[in-house]
């Protein structure tokens, strides 16, 4: 299909992919990127945005998302999470496979990328289970998963346990160029628990999940990468024993990314007080130094890319006593705003390091078009207001569910359009 | 009575949210309602026209009699809902059950549940007054108030007492009650069991460890020992009831050894020969039968202040009642 070209001008483009950051024009035709330069000339037929005042980015990619179709319509859809990416700015996500049934065979792949191109709000990319049913024990058809469109494999939600079979992930996924993805958890340490282990779990009187739990199983994969020679990426980090574990492990050459969830960004277990469900993801808010340790090596580039672990669940399965509630917050809606906030405008990072952090990093990571304004490139693009102010509303999210803890939040910086693919996907009203 | 807010305001979720006045006025309140159990006529119509429901989600003996009790004394009607007889083995949510007492116009709910948080739960989303029977490991704040008055009653006091909560403290919802309760009346609170069955950091709650229980007794004025439940064996915890007995059992030697008289307490129900041994449990020191009695009274008092009784009106009640 072809679209009327779109010509955004006079925006501040923020490109690291290219090291830019001035004001420009951008012009995008036939899906991809045609010109970026000063003064573009009118194009025939082209729709234009002015885009004075406002930050003009490569398209913002979440590499961590849950779609939960098949099998959990109820919380979300391919569709509804494609449109609340596109609302929160996002033009790319990858979907992870803890579905039902799993995302474990191409067939079911297909479906997820087929449905994904059908709606076209955001562009949709499986992840696979590394094994079958995501019970731990034998490998899924990687080589095929990877055909039919699986960008990367994972049983997130369901950590391998099983250190051999982690083993073979990383040594099998090799030949097809995808990194093994884990939820780095050992269950033995932490079945049953519902937060993090620490004074607050002790008043409360809920079993907690000690920061062991998560150590010992990024540890074990750096060494398993190292051992293989493979690539594995690390998904929601939030100890500081992690982050230093990765640290060193990135400082010895051994192939390991990672990702920062904005809640373990900006929250501690303290969110938990009063038993607030809207706090319980997995793995937990934890201590302020875990906080801390995030944050730092999110700013230090120990921790690769922002990563929103987007969860939703209905109201009803949220609106229950804590340790009866499913563990995840949304966060496709409000990542953006979050980070903006809190590290752009804090003067913690410049809105390069965001972008760099937000899209082109899991661009790389996942070897996803995008992450770039390059001419030539796809026409994927996020324009934002930066001084725009607005307070989190769930009410008003796009997403089939509001399980955020960042409700009332007060945050700067607002998408304004979302184009995927030179087509203008979501724009605010 | 009042319908405004009571003292304690709407609920009794757990000791920690009271202040050190309500937790006082409280005790002060069950010693008004000792007596009535103690007559003939064991009621008084403070409570005639309250609607209460008693709404346990877990298996419960002696709470769940104690609580009826009270209101039976207090003169409330009341309804008694267990699990098994409930809508929630039907999929009905904890909020659907109790919207639909509510909908019944009930006055008050006293709620057993497994889950930490459920108390207050159910709280923020009904009306009525609910009174926490015991939720997850969180708090059981009415066994935390009979186990204060059982000790006031017998030592006197509360401030300055060196009061050792012995055994599962990890999974206890008592500890929790006790440690909060008593911290706020200025006594001395420490905890003593395996190292596997107390939680973490409990020093920054102000409360002492002492990982070998002969430690704890030589500190200690009271001792309030702990069901020690078998499931916790099964899932390692401790490797058998002959070590836990062993090593952590209140027997009369280490009382004996002792440097002084340690009042002693058990919330019930007892494993005889595992966490406390028989000629401990009937001896001189021990005040088990006392907390049951106490249990009583503590109840009438909280469904009383709740219902937005005074603690001088509770008072005059007993006077006239005595004419």
């Amino acid at each position: 299909m072809i679209h009327r070209p779109l010509l955004i001008r006079g925006g501040r483009v923020v490109d690291p992919s290219q090291g830019v950051d001035e004001v420009l024009d951008l012009l995008l035709v036939n899906g991809a990127v045609s010109a970026l330069s000063k003064n573009v000339g009118p194009a025939a037929e082209a729709r234009e945005i002015d885009a004075t005042g406002l930050v003009v980015t490569p398209g913002l990619i979440d590499p961590h998302v849950h779609l939960r179709e098949p099998g959990q319509e109820h919380k979300e859809t391919i569709a509804s999470g494609a449109r609340a990416a596109a609302a929160g700015g996002i033009t790319s996500v990858c979907a992870m496979p803890n579905t039902d049934p799993p995302i474990d065979d191409p067939a079911t792949v297909g479906f997820v990328v087929a449905e994904g191109r059908r709606v076209g709000a955001a562009r949709v990319y499986p992840m696979g289970t590394i094994s079958v049913g995501m019970a731990g024990e034998a490998l899924t058809e990687f080589g095929e998963m990877v055909e039919a469109g699986a960008v990367a494999v994972t049983d997130d939600g369901h950590p391998v346990m099983d250190s051999g079979l982690m083993r073979l992930a990383l040594e099998y996924a090799q030949a097809f160029g995808i990194p093994v993805v884990d939820h780095p958890e050992d269950l033995s340490l932490s079945r049953d628990g519902s937060m993090n282990e620490g004074l607050v779990s002790s008043r409360l009187g809920l079993k907690g999940k000690p920061n062991a739990s998560e150590d010992i199983h990024i540890v074990r994969d750096i060494l398993l990468a190292e051992l293989t020679g493979g690539r594995i990426h690390l998904q929601h980090v939030s100890t500081r024993h992690g982050v230093e574990a990765i640290r060193r492990a990135k400082g010895q050459g051994v192939q390991v990314t990672a990702e920062a969830a904005p809640h373990h960004l900006l929250l501690t277990d303290e969110a938990v007080d009063g038993y607030r469900t809207e706090a319980k993801m997995n793995p937990p808010l934890r201590s302020p130094e875990d906080r801390d340790a995030v944050r730092q090596g999110l700013l230090d580039g120990t921790l690769d890319m922002v990563a929103t672990d987007h969860a939703p669940h209905h109201y009803d399965e949220k609106e229950a006593a804590f340790d009866d509630a499913p563990n995840g917050v949304v966060g496709l809606e409000t990542s953006l705003g979050l980070i903006h906030t809190h590290f752009v405008e804090k003067g913690l990072m410049d809105l390069g390091t965001m972008v760099e952090r937000m899209s082109l990093a899991p661009a790389r990571v996942f070897n996803l078009p995008g992450g770039t304004l390059k001419v030539g490139g796809p026409g994927d693009v996020t324009v934002f207001d930066p001084q725009a102010e607005w307070v989190v509303d769930p009410k008003l999210f796009l997403s089939k569910s509001r399980n955020t803890p960042f409700a009332g939040w007060k945050l700067k910086g607002k998408p304004r359009y979302t184009v995927v693919g030179g087509v203008v996907v979501w724009e605010a009203k | 009575m009042s319908e405004s807010v009571s003292l304690l305001g709407k609920d009794l979720i757990g000791l920690e949210p009271l202040s050190r006045d309500q937790i006082v006025t409280i005790l002060d309140t069950a010693e008004h309602f000792k007596d009535v159990s103690e007559r003939k006529v064991k009621k008084v119509p403070v409570l005639r026209g309250k609607t209460i429901v008693n709404l346990f989600f877990e298996a419960s003996t002696r709470t769940r009699i104690s609580f009826e009790f009270a209101q039976k004394r207090l003169s409330a009607d009341t309804v008694n809902i267990a699990t098994s007889a409930s809508s929630v083995v039907k999929g009905e949510t904890l909020v659907d059950t109790a919207r639909n007492l509510e909908a019944m116009r009930i006055d008050m709910v006293v709620m057993r549940h497994a889950s930490s948080g459920a108390a207050g739960f159910l709280a923020e989303r009904i009306p009525s007054n609910v009174v926490n029977a015991g939720d997850g490991r969180h708090e059981h704040p009415t066994q935390g108030l009979l186990d204060m008055l059982t000790i006031r009653d017998h030592l006197g006091r509360l401030e300055g007492l060196n009061v050792c909560i012995v055994g599962d403290v990890l999974h206890s919802r008592v500890a929790r009650s006790n440690i909060f309760g008593l911290l706020k009346l200025g006594a001395h609170v420490a905890v003593s069991g395996p190292k596997t069955l107390l939680p973490v950091r409990m020093e920054e709650l102000g409360v002492q460890v002492f990982p070998r229980v002969e430690e704890a007794l030589e500190w200690a004025d009271v001792i309030n020992v702990l069901r020690l439940q078998l499931e916790r064996m099964k899932a390692g915890y401790v490797p058998s009831l002959r070590e836990y007995n062993r090593f952590y059992g209140i027997t009369r030697a280490r009382l004996d050894a002792a440097p002084r008289d340690i009042l002693v307490l058990h919330p019930g129900p007892m494993n005889r020969g595992v966490e406390i041994d028989s000629d401990v449990a009937d001896g001189p020191n021990q005040v088990i039968l006392k907390q049951v009695t106490n249990g009583v009274a503590v109840r009438m008092a909280v469904l009383y202040l709740l219902a937005g009784g005074t603690p001088e009106i509770a008072h005059t009640v007993r006077e006239v009642e005595e004419t």
